[in-house]
């Protein structure tokens, strides 16, 4: 491996992780909130809402973020709805995390019993003061594991954001090993890189989860 | 002679095409203790959810001091004043044992934190929790549950406490501890509608029993008149099955 | 506005996209082959005794599950050329790093499965006399089989998705024909791409949704 050219494009990659982790970050973000209110939509039973928060979690769930980034950014323009590559993937990043965040919300909302809801109530709580105090606290600790896997999911999903030419990681190491044939240097980055990315995220998640499970509530 | 704090009057309630409870008809005076008896299933439950604004009721009216509650439409009004103890207790498993207790009173009523607070830690030491106010409710045994179950409702300082069957969960030694607790309760004046199984306690504390079955209150007379002369062939029977005899 | 719908059902364009799509699933399928023997192999011996063999099954696990796949792409399809010197195509890299990944999710599958199943449920059959086999074979196995398949099924439609990744290496499938299509077509329906490529957004839906309906169906009803 040859260090001189690794020093000599550090700086390539790390403009790029720095793109990975503002889009990602942002995205995720844009995903917790459509994901908040789709999983609120449907554990409220809103009428003619749910339906379309169903179809949108179906729809999204079951096609690739590539493909939705490419009717997005390359489809889209044609019938005049027109997105810079950053906003696209951070769009595309929302489209896809605020179904998969829905859900896990969703089976959480659920995992609380009717009964807390309804001894809520019976103390006087509001319907909204029941949800913000007493189910929703619960439903987002019981939710932890998925949202944490989701997290690392859709940075992991960030991969792709070269299709739209966005010059994230990916791009960086094709092009590097294009321009170069420097494959082992420039392989070697990528996985370094996103090895720093994402092992801390990772790590710090499982070690909010012993402790959610240590002093957790079980049943 | 006291006056009535709660009445009902031909409460109906169904379940789709399933008839629960069928025109019930019960007052309830000032320090009043009525235990409600009858096999599963009989509804009992369900009329206690009914008082609470938990089941809409078919048919009938509740009137609380007099005004209708059934049709009321800021429930919580009535439910900050009518309290109720579920069968599994029902403590926020995320909060501890004096945030559960000072929960509502401080987010529902508004009150004072700190005098909530006072109050709250007062009473759960007069239950003998004073040791656990900082527990969190995994920590504690059943019948501790459903004891801070009842300082969370004291603490709003209802003017009626409904039971729903709140030793049915326990283990039997903790049965007594909670127990205690309601019965210390009635002899300081509270009024209070209990759903029970165990048939000593309800003798003990009742100053009514009313046996339910069918959806219907088939008598409503004293304890000693229930227990020592049952009038209907039903309430016989449901007596009997707690007593056990070996075939010859 | 002419979206070029005409575009799609000119000539042999149609079919071609059915193709680029069949060339996808394809993969897909036989990387799923590979990896449900290879996932079960990998689940059993992660619920075994060996402690080495676990922690390195875990290490393995862990390293393809916090690597975006396109990662793994990337490593197999250049990285093998430089390394030994080997020129596979992109449709073998994929074939082998989707075989490496699907073997991981589902070796963590069935693994999850088999120790979801409690413990006095062995006790049970082993207070009724049964043998260590007999327990496995007809009360144990049983009960996993039936957790596993409806998650097992998902995993196809997420192999599914992920298989869109190959474009990224050259293989010429549903996108790339899209790609090719919409600009052969520049000049006479230069809006096509709009129409084309909701087209291929609609075919991976209807790969992906009646797999993800049956996985959801079996969960219920086996709950």
């Amino acid at each position: 491996m040859n260090i001189e050219f690794i020093q000599k494009v550090l700086p390539l990659y790390q403009k790029a992780a720095v793109l990975t982790v503002e889009i990602g970050a942002l995205g995720i973000v844009l995903s917790i909130l459509v994901g908040l209110c789709a999983a609120l939509i449907l554990y409220d039973k809103i009428p003619v809402l749910r339906w379309i928060v169903s179809a949108y979690i179906e729809i999204s769930r079951n096609t690739p973020l590539l493909i939705q980034l490419f009717f997005f950014y390359y489809g889209l323009p044609k019938i005049g709805i027109r997105m810079e590559a950053k906003l696209c993937g951070l769009i595309g990043l929302g489209f896809l995390g605020g179904s998969y965040m829905a859900e896990a919300f969703r089976s959480g909302l659920e995992a609380v019993g009717q009964m807390q809801a309804e001894s809520a109530y019976s103390l006087g709580f509001s319907k909204l003061q029941t949800m913000r105090y007493i189910v929703l606290p619960q439903a987002l600790d019981i939710s932890f594991p998925a949202f944490m896997a989701n997290i690392i999911f859709l940075l992991k999903e960030t991969s792709v954001f070269s299709a739209i030419s966005l010059m994230d990681l990916m791009f960086t190491a094709k092009d590097l090993i294009g321009v170069y044939a420097k494959t082992s240097e420039s392989l070697f980055l990528l996985v370094i890189c996103y090895l720093l990315i994402l092992l801390p995220i990772s790590l710090i998640g499982s070690g909010i989860e012993r402790r959610l499970g240590r002093h957790g509530f079980g049943s | 002679m006291a006056e009535t704090v709660l009445e009902l009057q031909k409460i109906r309630k169904q379940f789709s095409d399933t008839v629960v409870l069928n025109g019930v008809d019960l007052a309830v005076k000032q320090g009043e203790v009525i235990v409600i008896i009858g096999p599963s299933g009989c509804g009992k439950s369900t009329l206690l959810r009914c008082i609470n604004g938990l089941e809409p009721i078919q048919g009938g009216q509740i009137l609380f001091y007099n005004e209708r509650i059934d049709t009321c439409k800021d429930l919580s009004l009535v439910r900050q004043k009518i309290g109720m103890v579920f069968q599994s207790y029902e403590l926020f498993p995320h909060k501890t044992v004096l945030e559960n207790v000072i929960l509502a009173p401080v987010k529902v009523q508004r009150r004072n934190k700190e005098k909530v607070k006072k109050e709250a830690i007062e009473l759960l030491e007069r239950m003998g929790l004073g040791q656990k106010i900082n527990s969190y409710p995994k920590e504690l045994s059943g019948g501790q549950k459903q004891r801070v179950a009842i300082a969370r409702v004291l603490c709003m300082h209802p003017q009626v406490l409904l039971f729903d069957e709140v030793t049915a969960a326990l283990d039997p030694e903790m049965v007594h501890e909670v127990l205690q607790v309601i019965l210390d309760l009635a002899q300081s004046g509270r009024t209070m509608l209990i759903v029970t199984h165990e048939m000593q306690f309800a003798r003990a504390i009742a100053d009514r029993i009313c046996f339910l079955e069918n959806g219907h209150i088939l008598e409503d007379t004293s304890p000693k008149e229930f227990f020592e002369n049952p009038k209907t062939e039903r309430a016989k029977q449901f007596l009997k099955t707690f007593t056990y005899e070996r075939k010859q | 506005m002419d979206l070029g719908l005409e575009v799609l059902f000119k000539g042999q364009n149609l079919m071609r996209l059915l193709g680029g799509l069949g060339v996808a699933l394809q993969i897909s399928l036989i990387s799923v082959g590979f990896s449900i023997p290879l996932g079960i192999l990998m689940g059993l011996c992660m619920t075994s005794q060996n402690r080495i063999g676990r922690f390195s099954l875990r290490f393995y696990l862990e390293f393809i599950r916090i690597m975006p796949q396109l990662v793994l792409l990337f490593l197999v399809f250049f990285g093998t050329t430089r390394a030994w010197g080997w020129n596979i195509s992109g449709e073998l890299s994929a074939v082998i790093v989707f075989t490496l990944w699907g073997t991981a999710e589902m070796g963590d599958l069935v693994r999850g499965a088999l120790q979801s199943i409690p413990k006095h449920q062995y006790e049970s059959a082993y207070a009724l006399g049964m043998t260590t086999v007999q327990t496995f074979v007809s009360i144990i196995f049983p009960q996993a089989v039936r957790r596993l398949i409806p998650l097992a099924i998902n995993l196809i439609t997420r192999m599914i998705k992920t298989t869109s990744l190959i474009v990224m290496i050259g293989v010429v499938e549903v996108l790339k024909v899209a790609q090719q299509i919409i600009e052969s077509n520049r000049m006479n329906s230069p809006n096509a791409a709009f129409i084309v490529y909701l087209f291929v957004f609609v075919l991976y839906f209807l790969a992906c949704f009646p797999i993800s309906l049956l996985a959801r169906y079996l969960e219920k009803r086996w709950r």
